[in-house]
């Protein structure tokens, strides 16, 4: 009998199964590399210390914090306290936890610390044909390295710490294959967020997706990891790209990745990992870039998104749809383009690595954001932020009016303090456009950091096409 | 965990598609290091007005919700964040069920973990679910029948594994734990 053909998925799954599903049980998966920050790890380490358990393997475990972490200087370096009560014990529980279970920990003062989904790939640490998870469902960023890579509950945190493993059902394959050029100041931003819009919220539920074509390959590092990031936002378990020169060239040198003979091993592993050519995939869906135009949402969900030169369509007799335009203060059948706003938020997992900076610099040097707009450009990790600072991105951000901050989630969810007012309108490179998303009663409007940059300097809905 | 054998309960209908975990509770009560009492922020945006004020036409607010412990959802319930908060705002408020004709995965394997039960439907049954608020159902979990008040019974999947753990009422860390020999094994391997 000839082998069966493998997707790429297929064989990171295999190659960690301490033992296969059955029909009475999943399967015992094994992970390579748990990533834990201060929100969803405290409640694990407390069932650790019931139960009298210790971390297996410690040294495959990286601590972080970034979710409600301040990004004001003075209260991530001193002089002042956090200014979140429950945020400064939750970062004290995890700095307790880690010492006492012997988990390293880039702690608030890190040099390398940052947003978990950035810092990861940016050590070197996440790899292709790893598992990896996280207590976050954007885990799914980090199979753009071809990585499997996904989000748990903070039981299952519990159990990798505790066992190193995952009781797991094999999840569906979907291939995206996406081909043609994307346009000029047409970013991989906008094509996730097309893609979202074609296959729906829920398109990916039970899946995981393998982003194919020539249109992927020709992304970069820090492109792939957008579009991944974004795989959650269709449903999807996670999102997986094949491992190539793209992905070798990012990696070699990390501080984490492997070096010397150890990297030639890993390489040679590493170009096993594609797809088979005449691989078979649950469900296929085919994508044309070259007619993507920038994209943003208008309601309250990520697949609730238009080309930013169309209107807000019209879905008479949909309540839910009804509810949210009134949530938005949109009116269906007007434009979004010229819609006021308010705030405008450049970072999060999805969109804060210095290509995003650079390109949202580059809309906005020599120029002043319009009067009355809050800017908010939260760099991805420390590391970031010291390169861009290098490059001179954080003179030309705060020479428009922009504030400049330490890294973490900030505002995308708002945990530290970094809210969105009540009915304000924020456009926002982040993730999530959910009611309340980022702070009570706060209006999101996703987009790439290009066309964030442009609404920033006209404080309307701006296709940044018209800028270039 | 409490074993989940049945339950006889009426429901509650939140009919949208999408209710996302951002709305199940939001992201600035996730700074507990505990899970306890978060029943009192579920839903808070839509519970509560700006000023704290219960909105009284809110489902959860009106007098006839009282006591439901099913929750019937539209499609898609309980997608966006891996909050495991989401399933523990549910329980500590009193759900111990929720229909829908799909939920989100992470939020799915949340549930399980904790004895919430998640419940696909089909669509004319949840169309009959949704049309009918405070119907009261019975939930057979060794049967996976959901019995509605006609006396109609209807088959959920729930995987034999799930299955076991909510009628045992235990918890996969146990299951993990036993498996030390193997996942050692698997460590040794070149």
């Amino acid at each position: 009998m000839p082998e069966r053909t493998r997707t790429l998925f297929d064989k990171v799954w295999t190659a960690h199964e301490v033992s296969p599903e059955t029909d009475t049980a999943p399967a015992v998966l094994y992970i390579d590399l748990h990533l834990i920050h201060e929100v969803t790890s405290p409640q694990a380490f407390q069932v650790l210390r019931e139960r009298g358990l210790t971390v297996r393997r410690p040294e495959r475990v990286l601590g972080t914090m970034d979710h409600s972490t301040p990004t004001k200087t003075a209260q991530v370096f001193g002089g002042a306290p956090i200014a979140v009560d429950s945020a400064a014990r939750q970062v004290q529980q995890l700095e307790r936890n880690c010492a006492e279970f012997g988990v390293e920990l880039l702690a608030l003062r890190d040099a390398q610390r940052g947003i978990v989904h950035v810092i990861g790939p940016e050590l070197g640490l996440s790899q292709p044909g790893k598992t990896i998870v996280c207590g976050d469902s954007h885990t799914s960023t980090h199979g753009a390295l071809g990585a499997l890579a996904f989000g748990i509950g903070t039981t299952e945190v519990g159990h990798v710490l505790a066992t190193q493993c995952l009781l797991q059902r094999k999840p569906r394959t979907f291939a995206i294959n996406v081909e043609g050029q994307l346009g000029a100041g047409v970013t991989a931003k906008d094509l996730i967020l097309s893609i979202i819009g074609t296959i729906g919220v829920d398109g990916g539920t039970g899946h995981v997706i393998e982003y194919r074509g020539s249109t992927i390959r020709a992304l970069a590092m820090d492109e792939r990891l957008t579009v991944c990031n974004m795989s959650i936002e269709a449903g999807a378990r996670a999102g997986m790209i094949a491992p190539d020169e793209v992905t070798y060239r990012y990696l070699a040198g990390r501080p984490r990745a492997p070096a010397g003979v150890a990297w030639e091993q890993a390489l040679a592993h590493w170009r096993t990992l594609p797809s088979d050519p005449d691989a078979t995939f649950d469900r296929e869906v085919a994508i044309d870039a070259s007619t993507i135009e920038p994209m943003i949402t208008y309601g309250t969900n990520p697949g609730m998104v238009v080309p930013i030169s169309a209107s807000i369509p019209q879905r008479p007799g949909d309540a839910a749809f009804a509810r949210a335009l009134n949530y938005m203060g949109f009116t269906a059948g007007e434009p979004i383009k010229h819609q006021k706003v308010n705030v405008v938020f450049v970072g999060s997992c999805t969109n804060a690595r210095l290509s995003d900076l650079r390109a949202a610099a580059a809309v906005l040097r020599g120029k002043r954001i319009a009067r009355g707009i809050t800017m908010l450009v939260v760099p991805g990790s420390q590391d970031i932020k010291r390169q861009a600072e290098l490059e001179g991105l954080d003179r030309v951000f705060l020479e428009a009016g922009a504030e400049w901050r330490e890294s973490g989630c900030s505002m995308c969810l708002g945990m530290n303090g970094d809210l969105v007012g009540r009915g304000e309108y924020s456009v926002s490179t982040s993730n999530r456009n959910f009611e309340g998303r980022q702070g009570a009663g706060a209006r999101t409007l996703l987009a790439s950091p290009v066309t964030a940059a442009a609404c920033a300097l006209t404080g309307r809905v701006t296709d940044p096409r018209e800028l270039l | 965990m409490q074993p989940f054998t049945s339950l006889t309960a009426r429901t509650v209908v939140m009919p949208s598609a999408n209710i996302d975990t951002d709305q199940i509770i939001p992201a600035r009560f996730l700074t507990t290091t505990t899970r306890a009492g978060l029943g009192a922020q579920l839903f808070t945006d839509w519970r509560y007005d700006a000023a704290g004020a219960p909105r009284p036409e809110f489902i959860l607010n009106r007098p006839e919700s009282r006591g439901c412990q099913v929750l019937v959802a539209g499609h898609n319930f309980g997608c966006g964040s891996s909050r495991e908060h989401a399933p523990w705002a549910l329980l500590d408020y009193g759900f111990r069920a929720v229909i829908s004709t799909e939920l989100a995965d992470i939020f799915c394997s949340n549930a399980l973990k904790n004895g919430l039960l998640p419940l696909i439907v089909d669509e004319s049954t949840s169309a009959w679910l949704i049309a009918h608020p405070g119907a009261q159902v019975h939930i057979d979990v060794a049967a996976g029948m959901l019995t509605l008040p006609s006396g109609a019974a209807v088959h959920f999947p729930l995987g034999a594994f799930d299955r076991h753990c909510l009628l045992q009422g235990i918890d996969e860390l146990g299951y993990l734990l036993e498996r030390r020999a193997a996942i050692e094994a698997f460590e040794q391997r070149p």
